[in-house]
This record gives structure tokens, C-alpha cells and sequence, in this order.
């Protein structure tokens, strides 16, 4: 266990330093440097100010040096300023939105298996059965659906034509500081409902449509008539034989969805406008803002490497089989 | 290629994504004589009606028919995803095939790259690149293609790496063939049904990621149409305009369905290990 662990951490480097490398090569993909598309349509930047800028910023180092002052500051969270009028650190811009992104998506990858893991094992069972076709096509769809339309329907539905339920923010912008608590979370909830059942369709399909098919897979199994042959009742055979066998690779699946996972949130918290990192990486792509889309992209893509590696040591601590192999 | 065309058409769900997919090709490449009116033609009078014979889906905020919009919108969607899609099994084909028959070092590399790839979610990674290009159709043909051959990579690695230690490939070995000869000639074809398969998955998502980006403002630009642009408008007036986004946002969610379906299709089809069920 101890080697297998060892070896995960070692590609888990590897990779990071891979994700450092490759958000720093797209710093410098801009022709002309990653500060020409600020200084070029900027009037007011004199060449002279334009060379204290690429002093200030180390820009006539080697290429090295620069990855390495880079990764010095990634280091203390220093992504430096951002371009936009108030000049704000820019961790200090995502710190303040990080939480709201990752709440949202932990509320729906929690809201995903619950939905798909019942939905998945009754269609296995039921392998062929009207309730197996219709979740079946609703998979399709779901796979097929576009979220930002999803999102507009939904608005359009419930917030327009009913007017249920708010279609913007996070939460009320008038009167919300006199709510009781009770009142604020209720009033959280309603805003929460179409951008959390946008972020949790798509995955609900995906997700389903794995635990149907691997519970269809592990009920066909030798061990399965066994325990069948053993006399032993349906219930017990499905939730305590199979189920086990069928969700352990579902680990491994959920690792692997994280990124798409995430990266719905800009489309959702775009639409929707909650104010999370989706909605930062947005803007600042809009705005041009450098230092902000990289930070974005490079601390994303970090919560995925280290959801990954999560996925892969839990799979290896549920199965033994996984880390017996890796010796 | 027919034996493939005709399984195909005897499955019920293949005959509807193949019919849904030549409608669409027939819209794309007829546009000009199909749609009712010009899509770049501005109406004044005509702001923002809803759906009715003359203009069957209704015109949008400067007056234009939205179904001619929509039947040039399905052009630009094609043309972008088959591009980004011929560019990402370019990439995954190359890459993948390298890795699985040169093995070792080559393949450590190779898949490392594809592992670091994958850590990055696709929408942030394309914004991050799109920010430092001009926004462009060429720009997101090849920005998609760029950022979805891993997929392929492996697939084609996997496949290659099952058949490189066969009796077949050893005797092109030993009659002198060279690495890229017996690649190309010997182990591609091998690999091409699942490849098919994720070319047909590849190309939904492709139409999915280009009208997204474009609904962000990022993709395809105004006043050349694709759906995804057209559903910005739909936002804009979603209190007064149905139309405008009901039916775009419904085109994608047809189109992508069929190729995805399609994709399925092909590996129930091709994949004579698999029972079909």
C-alpha cells in the first residue's frame, strides 16, 4: 500500500508541475508577450511605460527564470494584480468566490449520486423494462441537452411565465440584511434551484447510465447465480453482493467527471449570475484580464488534479485488488 | 463501409440519427436556395414577431427571419465541428499510435501529457486560450480540436498496443516494413470502428462546446448566425420572445442527440464482442 502510494504521489507531482508548465506556456502564446494585448490597444502606455512594465514583470529574463519567479509566487498565492480598474491582488479576487463554486458543485455531485445510484440499480434490475427505457432516454438527452438552454428554459418557465423563483444571484439584493436566518436560507434555496438543477442533469445522465450498465455487468456475474443458487432473497443478492462490486469503480468515474463537472459552473454562474469563479474566468476572458484567467485556470485545474488523485487512493482503499496489483 | 451502412439503417435508432443528420447536411449545403429569406437582412418593421406563416419561427431584435438564421446557423455549426473534429483524431491518431507502438520512454511521455491534458477542465482551458486569440471561426475550429483528442489518443494507444505483438505485424517486420508503413497500413485499420465511434460522439460534442462558446460571446461572432449566438438575443428578451430561444437552444439538443446516437449505434454495430441489447 505504502509503494502504491508513493507511486501515486509521484505522477501527482509529475502532473502538477505538467499543469504549471502548460498554464505557463499559455501565458506566453500571445504574440508579442502576455503584456502586448494590454499595452497594444491601451493608448495611454508609452513605449517608455511599456518598458518599465516588462522590467516590473521580469519579461526580459530567460524563459526559465520567468517560470521560475512564476512558480515562486504561485507558491505564496501571489498571481499578482489584476488588469481591471481596481487593481486588486487576484487571489484575493478568487478567495472570495472559490467557496461559493466549490459549495455549489460539492451540493450537486451529492445531488447526482443520489439521484442516479437508486435511478441506475432499478434500471439494471429491471434490465428491459419500461422504467430501463425511459431512464435510458432520458440519459440521451441529458448528455445531448444544452446547459446554457436548460438554464433559459428554466428562467423562462419558472421565472418568468410562474414567477416561482428568482432568475438572478445568489440571494435577494433588497431587504436581504433584515431576513431571520431561517429566512436567508430559504432564501438561498430559491435562488439555488435552477442553477443546481442545471449543474446536476447533465451529470445525472452520465453517471446513471455507468452505474446501470456495470450493476447490469456484476448481476451477470459466476458469483451472482451462486449466491442465487444458494437460495439466497433478491434483496440481499442486488444491495449487498452486486451494488458493491457495481459503485466501487463509480470512484473512479467521479474523478474523472470532476472537470466537466467544473467547468459547467462558468456556463451556469454566467446565466445565472452567482457570483463564483465560472463567473470570474467569464468576465475577465471578456475583459482580457490576464493575471485573473490564468490564476483561474491554473487553481481549476489544481482542485481537479488533487480530486483525481482523492478518486484514485479511495479506489485503491476500497478495492484491494487495485493496490495488490500496483506492487 | 456498406455492410456498416445497412446494419445500420435496420436499427431503428441508427435510421433516425443517419435521416436527422442528411436533413441537416441537405440545410447546410442547400442554405441559400432553402431558407425563406436573406439571414443578413435587416426589417425595421418587423421587430420581434412571433411565429406565423410568413415567417414560420418568427424574427428576431433587427427584424430578421430566425429560421433562415437558423438554416445558415446549422452551416456554421457543421463546418466548425467537423473541422475541430478532423483536428482532434489528427492529434489523438498521431499521438496515440506513437505512444502504443514505440512504447517506453515515447509512451511515458505521451501519456503523461494526455494525463495533464485532462486536468483541465475543457470550457476554462479553451477561455483561457481564446482570450489571447482573436475570436474567430478558425480560432475555435482549431482551439476544440486542440483541446479533445486525449480521448482518441488513448483509444488509439490502447488498440495498437493490443495488436502491435500479433503474428500479422511480425511478419510485415520481418518483410522489411518500415514503423509509419506498419502503422498506416497494418494496425489503423484495425483501430478505425472505434475511432469511427468517437469521431460520431465527438462531433455532438463539438456542435455542443462551438454553440456555447458562442452563446458566451466568445465563439462564433455576430451578425454571422449560429445558434448559440442566436440564444443570446433569446436571453436578452426571454420576458417578450419565446421563439428566439426555444427553437435554437431545440436544434442543438437534436443535433448533438443524433450524432450521439449515431456513435452508440456504430459501436453496437462494430463491436462484435459486445452483446447488443
Amino acid at each position: 500500500m505504502i509503494i502504491f502510494l508513493l507511486r501515486r504521489f509521484l505522477t501527482l507531482i509529475i502532473t502538477f508541475f505538467g499543469i504549471t508548465i502548460i498554464s505557463f506556456s499559455i501565458i506566453h502564446l500571445a504574440p508579442g508577450g502576455p503584456l502586448s494585448p494590454f499595452t497594444e490597444f491601451n493608448p495611454k502606455i508609452t513605449p517608455e511605460y511599456r518598458e518599465k512594465l516588462i522590467k516590473m514583470y521580469g519579461l526580459d529574463k530567460p524563459l526559465y527564470i520567468q517560470y521560475w519567479n512564476w512558480l515562486k509566487g504561485i507558491a505564496k498565492l501571489d498571481f499578482g494584480k489584476s488588469f481591471s480598474l481596481d487593481q486588486r491582488p487576484v487571489w484575493d479576487k478568487i478567495k472570495e468566490r472559490l467557496p461559493i463554486t466549490i459549495f455549489i458543485n460539492a451540493l450537486s455531485l451529492i445531488l447526482i449520486l443520489l439521484f442516479s445510484i437508486p435511478l441506475g440499480v432499478y434500471s439494471a434490475v429491471r434490465a428491459g423494462s419500461v422504467f430501463d427505457r425511459i431512464t435510458t432516454v432520458i440519459t440521451f438527452i441529458g448528455y445531448a441537452m444544452p446547459s446554457f438552454w436548460l438554464a433559459i428554459i428554466l428562467m423562462m418557465i419558472f421565472g418568468v411565465k410562474l414567477q416561482w423563483l428568482p432568475i438572478s444571484g445568489l440571494h435577494s439584493t433588497i431587504g436581504y440584511e433584515e431576513m431571520t436566518t431561517l429566512q436567508k436560507i430559504w432564501d438561498w434555496t430559491k435562488h439555488l434551484i435552477c442553477p443546481l438543477f442545471v449543474a446536476t442533469f447533465g451529470g445525472v445522465a452520465g453517471v446513471l447510465r455507468y452505474v446501470r450498465n456495470s450493476m447490469y455487468e456484476v448481476l451477470k456475474a459466476d458469483f451472482i447465480l451462486f449466491a442465487k443458487a444458494k437460495g439466497l432473497p433478491d434483496k440481499v443478492i442486488i444491495y449487498k453482493h452486486a451494488l458493491r462490486n457495481a459503485l466501487l469503480p463509480l470512484i473512479t468515474i467521479l474523478g474523472l467527471s470532476l472537470p466537466g463537472l467544473v467547468g459547467g459552473s462558468v456556463i451556469f454562474e454566467t446565466i445565472f449570475g452567482i457570483p463564483g469563479v465560472g463567473q470570474l474566468m467569464w468576465q475577465s476572458v471578456m475583459a482580457r484580464d490576464y493575471p485573473v484567467i490564468m490564476a483561474n485556470l491554473f487553481l481549476i485545474s489544481l482542485l481537479t488534479l488533487l480530486g483525481n488523485f482523492l478518486a484514485d487512493i479511495g479506489y485503491a482503499l476500497a478495492d484491494p485488488r487495485i493496490r495488490l496489483e500496483n506492487k | 463501409m456498406k455492410e456498416i451502412l445497412k446494419d445500420l439503417i435496420r436499427h431503428k435508432i441508427g435510421l433516425f440519427s443517419l435521416i436527422t443528420i442528411l436533413i441537416l447536411v441537405v440545410l447546410a449545403l442547400f442554405a441559400p436556395y432553402l431558407s425563406p429569406y436573406d439571414p443578413f437582412e435587416i426589417n425595421v418593421n418587423e421587430i420581434l414577431l412571433p411565429p406565423s406563416f410568413k415567417h414560420p419561427l418568427g424574427t428576431d431584435l433587427l427584424g430578421r427571419d430566425v429560421l433562415s438564421r437558423m438554416i445558415y446557423a446549422s452551416r456554421i455549426s457543421l463546418e466548425v465541428s467537423l473541422v475541430a473534429v478532423g483536428i482532434s483524431i489528427g492529434i489523438g491518431v498521431f499521438l496515440g499510435s506513437l505512444a502504443g507502438y514505440l512504447g517506453g520512454m515515447v509512451d511515458q511521455i505521451i501519456s503523461r501529457f494526455i494525463d495533464i491534458m485532462l486536468c483541465f477542465p475543457t470550457i476554462f482551458l479553451i477561455l483561457a486560450v481564446i482570450a489571447y486569440l482573436e475570436p474567430s471561426i478558425l480560432t475555435i475550429m482549431i482551439v476544440i480540436g486542440a483541446t479533445s483528442w486525449m480521448g482518441v489518443a488513448r483509444l488509439v494507444r490502447a488498440e495498437i498496443l493490443s495488436l502491435k505483438e500479433r503474428d500479422f505485424v511480425l511478419i510485415a517486420r520481418v518483410y522489411g516494413a518500415g514503423t509509419f508503413r506498419i502503422i498506416f497500413k497494418h494496425l489503423l485499420p484495425n483501430a478505425l470502428p472505434p475511432i469511427l465511434v468517437s469521431a460520431s460522439l465527438g462531433l455532438g460534442q463539438a456542435i455542443l462546446i462551438e454553440s456555447a462558446l458562442s452563446f458566451l460571446g466568445i465563439g462564433v461572432q455576430p451578425p454571422i448566425p449560429s445558434w448559440g449566438n442566436i440564444l443570446i438575443e433569446g436571453k436578452e428578451t426571454l420576458e417578450v420572445a419565446w421563439w428566439l430561444s426555444v427553437f435554437p437552444g431545440f436544434a442543438i439538443l437534436i443535433t448533438v442527440l443524433a450524432f450521439t446516437l449515431l456513435g452508440e449505434t456504430l459501436q453496437e454495430i462494430l463491436n462484435p464482442r459486445k452483446e447488443i441489447k
